[in-house]
């Protein structure tokens, strides 16, 4: 039986306007959200079938390399257990992620940093967990660039994580931090996050048990979204 | 002493981005060969049930500037109200639709769209019917934690009036900025103001 998802602490995400970042400034919202119960709508979700899936689609380095080439850049493994706040694995959860190439540039047309294109790398990729919610990439680390906000900010090398749950409501958009980046803290963006806990949850640490000796580095990446309640005893009408 | 809980914290949210196309829509970025099609580029597959709507409508920051670089998600239920999705114990849902849908805002007038059926109405937690609506999900560069809302329907006048999500807002004069504006047979266009006196009522859910 499940009876809804854990109030989100909204104090423990960024705030809706930070100034520091200076976009937000005109696109966050001023009055504060409407809470209600999760309700079906929020609870239920849609399916991604493992079916879906190329066999190319969690390797960054080959998925878009051209004649047998692959994308230049350190190689690494990015991997982890997708869980909620009880600690409970979310099987079948579908996972997207994009990222810059290893010298900070974004194959994208709105995208102007001097650093070049690598003609064999796309910076898409996507899994969906297994039974016990893992999940794993490989990919190239991503570098770090220049971002317009004042004359001289800095993004640490960063991959976005796109992440659907079971039901809408643990919908989420975040990005992984890699251990050891010392831009992670002078960045606005990572600084819109209000404690130093929180940001620490998304560094992840350099995992020696899992780099493949030879080839790849690794990084442990473990995402929690919100829980969801169970209980024995059903407090819902009847018929719902 | 106590036991500790040892619960987790949700992982905190970081904004989209400007480049959130490349990992959620690569085709409409012109990644091409990667992935087949975008996801949720289509809910209907097949011979639907119920009234098929084309909803429209642009995110818009506090200068009145639509979002160009906005991405939007929508879930709804199908024409029956059943969720195509394995937390829907009430029933079977339409095979042919998938009641999900993502669209990118286009990058020229920042307008999305979806072509999707009238929903069917859902119960609230005590058993009282919600209005038919569709839920929204919006992120985008300088959104730091996306923005769940709902569509309600303007010809559902009745339904809307007792709904108890739009009765729970305070403000009643907002109830507004949550309902769609007819455009025609069919075709219902959904603002979103993400500030201003006409602010869109965003949800804590």
């Amino acid at each position: 039986m499940t009876n809804g998802f854990v109030n989100r602490d909204r104090r423990w995400h960024p705030p809706a306007i930070t100034p520091d970042y200076k976009t937000s400034v005109a696109r966050g919202p001023r009055h504060a959200p409407l809470s209600f119960p999760t309700t079906l709508v929020e609870e239920t979700g849609p399916v991604f079938g493992h079916d879906m899936l190329g066999k190319l689609d969690n390797d960054l380095i080959l998925n878009f390399a051209k004649d047998g080439g692959m994308a230049i850049g350190p190689r690494i493994i990015v991997h982890g257990q997708l869980r909620d706040e009880f600690g409970r694995g979310v099987p079948g959860a579908l996972i997207e992620v994009w990222q810059a190439n290893a010298g900070g540039r974004y194959r994208h047309k709105k995208e102007s940093y001097l650093a070049p294109l690598d003609p064999n790398f796309g910076g898409c990729g996507r899994c969906i967990t297994d039974a016990q919610g893992y999940y794993e990439f490989r990919t190239i680390m991503p570098g770090p660039y220049p971002w317009p906000n004042t004359m001289n900010d800095w993004r640490p090398a960063h991959i976005h994580f796109s992440i659907f749950g079971q039901g809408f409501a643990q919908r989420l958009i975040t990005q992984m931090y890699f251990e050891g980046d010392p831009l992670i803290w002078h960045c606005p963006i990572v600084d819109t996050i209000p404690t130093r806990e929180a940001i620490e949850s998304l560094v992840a640490p350099l995992d020696m048990a899992r780099t493949v000796p030879m080839d790849a580095r690794a990084y442990k990446f473990d995402i929690t979204l919100r829980g969801r309640r169970q209980t024995m005893f059903e407090n819902r009408m009847e018929g719902l | 002493m106590v036991q500790p809980l040892s619960y987790l914290k949700e992982s905190p949210s970081q904004t989209a981005g400007p480049y959130v196309h490349i990992g959620c829509t690569p085709n409409f970025a012109e990644i091409n060969g990667v992935y087949p099609h975008d996801l949720g580029h289509r809910m209907i597959t097949g011979e639907v049930q119920g009234q098929r709507i084309r909803i429209t409508g642009r995110v818009i920051d506090g200068t009145g500037t639509p979002l160009r670089d906005a991405l939007v998600e929508i879930w709804q239920p199908d024409a029956a109200g059943l969720f195509n999705s394995p937390g829907e114990t009430r029933g079977t849902a339409d095979p042919h639709f998938t009641g999900w849908g993502r669209c990118p805002s286009d990058m020229t007038t920042g307008e999305f769209a979806f072509d999707t059926v009238k929903p069917g109405a859902v119960p609230y937690v005590d058993g009282r019917p919600q209005a038919p609506h569709v839920t929204l999900w919006i992120v985008a560069r300088g959104i730091n934690l996306g923005l769940h809302t709902r569509m309600y329907f303007p010809d559902e006048a009745e339904a809307n009036a007792a709904d108890p999500i739009l009765s729970r807002i305070e403000h009643q004069v907002r109830v507004a900025t949550l309902i769609g504006e007819a455009k025609g047979e069919g075709h219902y266009h959904f603002d979103i103001r993400l500030q201003g006196h006409n602010e869109t009522v965003f949800f804590d859910i």
